[in-house]
């Protein structure tokens, strides 16, 4: 009876534990957006309507005075950081003619809600836009056993349309 | 007349050559002014280049101070990242209407615990849950009608992307609330009682388990722990919920398998099938009760405002005394619509049937409620339920109304 115990212990003291947690590197995620040569990085300060804007999306502020951000015409691409239960999800998102074109989770290291991380559930986000009361266009099914990284999610694709806004970006090819 | 006209113009030219010749400069005068100017224009570059010097400066200075305060907020991010506290709770008012005079109204803290968890490594982390119940075991020197449980304390380590591992105790994969029963998560006051009667939620073993999960949304779970100690005889005999040993010195006699299937690929679809053995549900021979195998399916569908779960459970038990007692099959299944009209506010109603071991564990119970969500962690909630029970047997199982509030809140 207790040889499959002994196994599973086994097999979780083995050597052949890897780290896990990180799916895309942040410079191999801009690498891929802008094909091989990401323009120099430019930041949003975080002061004044748009700290204010941000900590409402988030329901808190973001952890820094200033986010970084690549812009290149009417594209923006943003690595981007929010808490799903416990840990920090790293979540790379591109933002085109103020449309979301791309959300991809970079690292994720939560127990539960790793399907967020997945084509399956991202694919709701393409084309997704900012209302005017900075909520998602459209609604987003969630996953049950997930409620936290699902809302993450939101939270970060909602803040990067909005940073998107903050830029020169989104009006006129700088 | 023609000679003062011819004058007149020759004395003013002559006088303004002359005032000319006085304001012109010397080749001399006009290279000293032009090495004036000279040096004028190099003391002004110089001085441009000491403020663009001193700007860059300024600017390399603000740059290191906000990079010093995001590495700060950086250093005590990955403090606060290796050890976690998170937590939730409920209160809970129940008001009856009941024939039983000793089904007494009641307002219980029901649940108040708090998580501890601490990352070791990128691969290896520590998670546990000490659970209060019904407001504590003792007061004032004066027992108290709760208990003190470690629910969960357990080690997970990740094997590789799609593969983990976990040793110690933590909660079995059966069912929708037994992982996931934070109070802003689910509807009613009190949790369902398929999820209470058939699968003894909240249900934790001590042993290890396997989990894996892939891109298509499949993962599977397994499990060798320890099991019920169902009692065999008095007022809780072949009643599951009393079988769970708690991890207290508990019995490992013989030990419980748990296997789960699940599929979420498709957003707001979650279909799962657990089965649960028991090669031993009583841990001793001889005294009527052998093999108990739990079958557990359920589905939730969400799509928009509207959702569904739906859940079904059985026990079917081998045993002489619980054949003999009718209690070797136990079951329950629930149906539950959902509908919310604003992202802070949910409708449901509820139907549950269960066949559980004792009398009083027999029931159907309509419900309706309502949650509202003040914020995204905190939810208040009100509902109405009507149980009728199948047998009866006096007081234990009298049908009733109950109107119930409730708040809990997680973090």
């Amino acid at each position: 009876m207790r040889n499959p115990l002994a196994l599973l212990l086994l097999l979780a003291l083995s050597n052949s534990v890897q780290a896990r947690g990180v799916y895309q590197a942040p410079d191999d995620f801009l690498a891929e957006v802008f094909a091989g040569s990401p323009p120099p990085a430019a930041v949003v300060w975080l002061r004044g309507e748009v700290k204010t804007n941000v900590a409402d999306i988030l329901g808190h502020n973001y952890p820094a005075l200033r986010i970084r951000y690549w812009g290149e015409g009417k594209r923006t691409a943003w690595i981007l950081e929010e808490i799903g239960k416990e840990k920090p999800i790293t979540v790379g998102l591109v933002v085109e003619d103020s449309a979301l074109q791309n959300i991809r989770v970079l690292e994720f290291r939560e127990s539960r809600g790793w399907e967020v991380r997945h084509g399956f559930f991202t694919d709701q986000f393409s084309g997704a836009r900012l209302t005017g009361e900075q909520e998602l266009d459209r609604s987003i099914d969630g996953i049950s056993g997930a409620t936290l990284s699902v809302r993450a999610l939101q939270k970060l694709a909602r803040l990067a349309l909005y940073l998107h806004s903050q830029t020169p970006h989104a009006h006129d090819s700088p | 007349m023609k000679r003062p006209i011819l004058i007149a113009p020759l004395l003013a030219g002559l006088l303004t050559a002359a005032a000319v010749n006085a304001a012109t400069p010397t080749v001399e005068e006009l290279w000293k002014i032009i090495q004036q100017q000279q040096a004028e224009i190099e003391a002004l570059k110089g001085q441009q280049q000491a403020t663009e010097q001193k700007a860059a400066a300024a600017d390399e200075k603000a740059e290191a101070a906000v990079e010093a305060i995001e590495d700060t907020a950086t250093t005590t991010g990955n403090w606060t990242d290796k050890t976690h506290i998170g937590g939730y709770g409920e209160l809970h008012y129940n008001n009856f209407d009941s024939d039983n005079p000793d089904r007494d109204d009641d307002i219980d803290l029901h649940r108040f615990v708090l998580h501890f968890g601490h990352e070791f490594n990128d691969r290896i982390r520590f998670f546990s849950e000490l659970e209060v119940e019904h407001g504590g075991v003792e007061a004032d020197g004066n027992p108290l009608d709760g208990e003190v449980e470690v629910e969960q304390a357990y080690v997970e380590f990740d094997i590789n992307e799609n593969l983990q591992a976990r040793g110690g105790v933590f909660l079995l994969p059966v069912g929708i609330l037994n992982e996931t029963h934070e109070p802003a998560t689910f509807y009613g006051v009190e949790r369902n009682d398929v999820e209470s009667i058939i699968i003894p939620s909240t249900w934790w073993e001590g042993g290890a388990g396997l989990s894996g999960h892939y891109a298509n949304g499949i993962s599977w779970d397994l499990a060798v722990h320890s099991g019920l100690e169902i009692p065999t005889s008095g007022g809780s005999s072949w009643r599951v919920r009393s079988g769970r040993q708690k991890i207290s010195n508990a019995n490992a006699e013989d030990l419980a398998y748990t296997g789960r299937v699940k599929y979420t690929g498709i957003p707001g679809l979650e279909l799962a099938a657990s089965l649960h053995h028991q090669t031993d549900a009583a841990e001793k021979d001889g005294i009527g009760l052998d093999e108990g195998l739990l079958f557990e399916t359920h589905a939730i569908y969400q799509n928009g405002p509207f959702a569904l779960r739906a859940l079904y459970a059985e026990w079917n038990f081998d045993g002489s005394g619980v054949e003999a007692d009718g209690a070797d099959e136990q079951k329950g299944w629930y149906l539950e619509p959902s509908f919310k009209p604003r992202k802070d506010l949910g409708l449901y109603a509820r139907y549950e049937d269960i066949e559980g071991a004792r009398d009083q564990d027999q029931f159907d119970q309509w419900e309706v409620g309502v949650n509202y969500w003040p914020h995204e962690s905190v939810v208040l909630k009100a509902d109405y339920r009507d149980r009728s029970h199948d047998l009866s047997c006096g007081d234990d199982c009298d049908s009733f109304d109950a109107f119930d509030l409730g708040i809990g809140y997680h973090f």
